[in-house]
């Protein structure tokens, strides 16, 4: 979360380097990332105020009129203006000629009507301070003419740091917190200075606000003072200034007080209007079903028993803690009593509450990641101080009330041994190194015994996340600064390697992009439908929360997405094309998880079933692999007559063919689809067997064609295998080179095969020869085959 | 019969010279030393030589003839080759670039080139690719790492949740951090290990963010491991993967998992600062419930984005371009 850190705020706490991009890069080196450095509240060089001395139309302008002006100098002088808001006597800002506008603008001498203008009169948006441009910015009656604007409004320019506050510096929240990081690495001493005590700031009678803490797991500590002799208005401009510049709205006064403490010393706290209080007390409790409150942002919220509330005596809910008051008890322009709430909530709770209302405030950021339970006094003090400059009469009344309840956390101590410190960070460091790195930012370093091996180191309590030794390592870490520690390499004596798998796994990448086969890498989760469509079982797990509602199925299989790819292509008039995924799958199972796998899938548009098994055929010889294809089992969303599984032993790992037509019309995808998917979970863990080396032989080969007709039922593989098997070891080659389908030919097709044989010791003779190709021919005849003529 | 010879000799090497083609020369080479050509007429005509010193003479003269012829022809054949040739190759001439086609070599995924561009500087490092599952249990990914239901950082990682087991258990992981959880149950040390992976956030998307995206995470795990270490490492590798002209610095960060934390920043050749990812040393919870005494072994983990490196090193604008699938983007890489 980011926190607007205003340069002249921290500069009243530590002696700063003056350029703001050195500050930025300290800050960083602290751990306070600055994101963006940024000036505001700039003013406009060459506008200046003027007064109003008549105003008069003329005939043929009806849009504009004609505005005569006092800079100061004595001068009358004409300005055109399109607004008519202003009367004579007025204060007005007006921008002299050759005046650079932040629009981009420059202010010209420009005639209308014949007569020019000496410059332009401008609104609260023209001069950058505001949305207001209803008319021309009319300024306070007593100012001196003349005078640049910004002077004449107690402008300043401020320098801001946007800085992102990590989760466990909840103190970097408030200007001290980060003041004092920068005074420990510039080795200054904070100059901080509590505010002198309200308790002892002239005390008014007793008049108090009772507190009764009815949910003390929620809330640690609540105090209340109660003030009197309040006079709402502004606050001065400085306020203002720097609470605009670190991103908050002034209000009035009290309101702005409040938000200055907050910002200062990150300690946040309500101001109630003391009248409003029903039984001039407070009750902190969970809220119950039913109940419900209008907040300061005027919206009714309803709450439940996990929402915890600020009550007034009576029972009625005033405010959500540690998030936003109540509209009830809000401070108004006729308060002059005000009871000041500063209080210690549980972070967990609040952080449930701002996720419960969708409603996250300044107060609550920092609540959710814990203020400091014991610099509410601090925080009351700074306050008063504040307030009692707008507000002379102010009385702080006795009966300052302070609960606490069991869950106030007590004051932490670590062990901390120096050896381990070195041992971490690299380098060695004694008791009082460590001492003189995080004294500075308020932890108290004590050896115990007089025991310089084992230190005892006292948080401070507005660094709540410290509560190891591995956090105080960090914290010196810090301090000594990273970019100290130097640099080492780790000895280490293990081979750097992908292991057998991932080895197989980019091997097969290679054969896919020999293949021609492009990698794409569909979305993961599915839309209802998405499995179906493709002819998948829609059973799947679903995503609770998905980011667009609908696509919550995590995929079963790679098939949608790639047929995806392929749709989406062909609709910019690509077809043809090759696609591949391997990705993980999440089927649904019972055990621990879901029964995640990684798939391959490949899809080519406008292939058919056979480009599919050549793939196949070209993947597992160079991987090593085999399988046995069953063109009975037909997978599920692929083409009947078509496809078939892939096996090994009992278990099915891949599929091979072509996507069902059904399927294809459904998606849109004109001409077929080639399939192959293989269960890479089980085929990459297979260790293929090496390759061992067959003497070439040196004599010579001899071939023989056959030709046979072969039933339709009976598969070319049993005719190859069976005339592996008769050719036996002189077998050297062989192809399927022709098949041959006709009318002719009934339930059956031609298939010729080219068959080499070659022996090894020596040149075979004919009558070698004419053996084979007859034992050959008797082999395939068994199967039902017959040679053809 | 001298004169006869030198005759036959002088036409024959005349008719040579004008053989057209191959197939004549082929014929004239039958007809001047075949069994009935002329020299060998002339060579049975010898017969009738008188005395042997005539034979001796004109047999000489008549083997030089034939010698004479025999080369001729040989070095007429060749002329007649090597100008087939010539006409042969200007016949068969091409423009090479006439041959415009599509590609035919399929190509890998930018991330996935990135990814093991990545792997392969870190096994030169000495390091091992270890691997997890996308979906993890609640435990792998937040508690084991430091962060247990009501840690506040878990607000950081907005979750994917699935409906598996009980409400809550079951998890799209958000990091691939669950995979050292993993490893250290799975492995003593000495760990040396980098995890790539895909990791998911809900979050919705824009051009630099996805919902579904890849990290790399790096642990390391030794006796005496120090930050200084970790900074080394970091170094070593930017060296390593973006060159000698690049740097990297740490800075002072927060995660549940490291402790002390930091970022790691790139610095480019021209000075600038690219922040780059996370890293830290083990936080002693980590390695307590991957079952690591962290009195014994102390440790560091480092991770950051793939596809951003992808991105970065292909100057696509938007990181939702590289998962469209459309082949007009793949084909450029």
């Amino acid at each position: 979360m980011g926190m607007r850190v205003v340069h002249s705020w921290l500069a009243d706490f530590v002696d700063l380097p003056e350029d703001p991009a050195v500050v930025a890069h300290l800050l960083s080196d602290l751990g306070l990332a600055v994101e963006s450095i940024e000036r505001v509240g700039s003013s406009v060089s060459g506008v200046v105020t003027a007064r109003v001395l008549r105003t008069e139309r003329h005939p043929d302008a009806a849009k504009v009129h004609r505005v005569f002006v006092d800079a100061g100098d004595g001068v009358e002088r004409h300005v055109w203006c399109g607004a008519f808001n202003m009367q004579p006597g007025d204060i007005v800002p007006l921008a002299l000629p050759g005046t650079n506008m932040p629009d981009g603008r420059v202010i010209e001498p420009k005639p209308i009507l014949g007569i020019r203008s000496d410059g332009m009169l401008c609104s609260s948006r023209e001069l950058d301070l505001g949305v207001d441009h209803s008319g021309i910015m009319i300024m306070s009656p007593d100012l001196a003419l003349g005078v640049p604007y910004g002077e004449a409004l107690g402008l300043r320019e401020e320098i801001v740091y946007d800085l992102d506050v990590l989760r466990n510096r909840p103190e970097a929240f408030g200007h001290v917190g980060v003041a004092r990081d920068l005074a420990a690495r510039l080795g200054q001493p904070l100059s901080w200075v509590a505010s002198p005590s309200f308790l002892e700031s002239g005390s008014g009678p007793r008049l108090a606000a009772t507190v009764e803490i009815v949910d003390g797991a929620r809330c640690g500590r609540f105090t209340t003072v109660v003030l009197s002799g309040i006079r709402v208005g502004d606050s001065p401009q400085w306020i203002a200034s720097r609470l605009t510049a670190a991103g908050m709205r002034p209000i009035n006064n009290v309101v702005d007080a409040s938000n200055f403490v907050m910002l200062e010393l990150n300690q946040p706290n309500h101001p109630y209007d003391f009248d409003t209080l029903g039984g001039a007390g407070f009750r902190v409790r969970v809220g119950r079903a039913g109940e419900s409150i209008v907040t300061l942002d005027d919206v009714e919220r309803s709450v439940d028993e996990h929402t915890l509330l600020i009550c007034d005596a009576e029972d009625r809910p005033i405010g959500l803690a540690g998030i936003m008051g109540g509209q009830n008890t809000e401070i108004s322009d006729t308060t002059t009593r005000v009871v000041l709430e500063t209080a210690w909530f549980e972070p967990w709770g609040i952080m449930k509450s701002v996720q419960h209302f969708g409603l996250r405030t300044e107060a609550s950021a920092r609540f959710e990641r814990g203020v400091d339970p014991r610099g509410v006094e601090a925080g009351v003090a700074r306050f008063v101080e504040i307030l009692r400059a707008t507000c002379p009469d102010l009385v702080v009344h006795e009966g300052w009330c302070d609960e606490s309840s069991a869950h106030l956390a007590s004051p932490t101590t670590v062990d901390v041994r120096p050896q381990r410190v070195g041992a971490l960070l690299g380098r060695p460091f004694t008791a009082d190194e460590i001492s003189a790195l995080i004294n500075p930012i308020g932890f108290g370093v004590e050896k115990t015994d007089g025991n310089s091996d084992l230190l005892r180191v006292f948080v401070p309590s507005w660094r709540p996340d410290c509560t190891l030794e591995i956090d105080i390592v960090e914290e010196i870490a810090r301090l000594y600064g990273y970019d100290n520690l130097g640099t080492s390499i780790p000895k280490s004596t293990l081979p750097g390697s992908l292991t057998p798998i991932q080895h197989r796994r980019r091997s097969l990448r290679d054969v896919l992009h020999g293949l021609g086969v492009n990698e794409a890498m569909p979305h993961p989760f599915l839309a209802e439908g998405d499995l179906a469509r493709v002819g998948l079982p829609e059973e799947a797990v679903r995503i609770v929360n998905p980011l667009v509602v609908g696509d919550d199925v995590l995929r079963t299989s790679l098939r949608p997405g790639l047929l995806h790819a392929i749709a989406f292509n062909e609709s910019h008039r690509r077809s043809g094309l090759a696609f591949y995924e391997i990705g993980h799958v999440y089927p649904p199972s019972t055990e621990v998880l879901p029964a995640e796998r990684e798939m391959l899938g490949v899809i080519v548009g406008g292939a058919d079933a056979s480009h599919a098994v050549r793939m196949w055929r070209e993947i597992s010889s160079a991987m090593g692999w085999g399988a046995r294809l069953d063109q009975s089992d037909i997978p599920a969303g692929l083409h009947p007559t078509r496809s078939g599984t892939l096996s090994i032993g009992k278990s099915s790992v891949g599929v091979v063919g072509e996507v069902h037509p059904a399927v294809l019309n459904a998606l849109g995808i004109s001409g077929r689809c080639a399939v192959l998917e293989l269960d890479l979970s089980a085929m990459l863990a297979i260790e293929p067997k090496i390759a061992q080396w067959k003497a070439t032989s040196r004599f010579p080969s001899a071939d023989f064609d056959l030709a046979f007709l072969v039933p339709e039922d009976v598969p070319a593989d049993k005719i190859d295998k069976s005339l592996r098997q008769s050719a036996g070891s002189l077998l050297a080659a062989i192809e399927l080179f022709d098949v041959y389908r006709s009318e002719d030919l009934v339930a059956a097709r031609g298939l010729g095969y080219r068959i080499r044989i070659q022996a090894s010791d020596r040149t075979l003779t004919d009558a070698e020869i004419g053996a084979v190709r007859v034992k050959c021919i008797e082999a395939v005849t068994k199967l039902g085959a017959r040679l053809r003529d | 019969m001298i004169e006869q010879v030198a005759a036959v000799r002088a036409e024959a090497q005349t008719r040579i010279a004008r053989a057209e083609d191959l197939d004549e020369l082929k014929a004239l080479s039958i007809e001047l030393l075949g069994k009935k050509g002329s020299l060998s007429s002339l060579k049975s005509a010898m017969a009738g030589l008188g005395t042997v010193e005539e034979k001796k003479l004109v047999g000489q003269v008549l083997n030089e003839a034939m010698k004479a012829v025999e080369s001729a022809l040989e070095a007429r054949q060749a002329d007649l080759l090597n100008s087939e040739l010539d006409e042969r190759i200007r016949r068969e001439a091409m423009d090479l670039t006439e041959f415009l086609q599509a590609p035919v070599r399929g190509r890998a995924h930018i991330v996935t080139q990135a990814w093991q561009r990545l792997e392969d500087v870190f096994i030169g490092m000495g390091f091992q690719i270890a691997e997890g599952p996308e979906v993890e249990t609640d435990w792998h990914n937040f508690e084991a790492l430091n962060m247990p239901p009501s840690h506040p950082a878990r607000s950081m990682h907005d979750t994917f949740y699935v409906d598996h087991g009980a409400p809550g258990s079951t998890v799209l992981r958000t990091h691939t951090s669950p995979v050292q959880i993993r490893v250290m149950h799975s492995t003593k040390p000495p760990i040396y290990q980098v995890m790539p992976g895909r990791v998911f956030r809900n979050e919705t998307t824009d051009s630099t963010h996805l919902a579904v995206f890849h990290q790399i995470e790096g642990l390391v795990i030794d006796k005496g491991i120090t930050l200084a270490d970790l900074a080394g490492t970091i170094e070593a590798f930017t060296k390593a993967f973006f060159g000698n002209d690049f740097g990297s610095r740490l800075r002072p960060s927060y995660f549940p998992f490291t402790e002390p934390s930091a970022e790691f920043d790139i610095r480019t050749p021209d000075g600038s600062w690219l922040e780059l990812g996370g890293c830290g040393m083990v936080h002693p919870h980590v390695l307590r419930a991957g079952g690591i005494d962290p009195e014994e072994w102390s440790g560091f983990a480092f991770g950051f984005g793939i596809d951003r490196m992808a991105k970065e090193r292909h100057g696509v604008s938007d990181v939702r371009e590289m998962y469209t699938n459309d082949i007009r983007f793949i084909e450029q890489f």
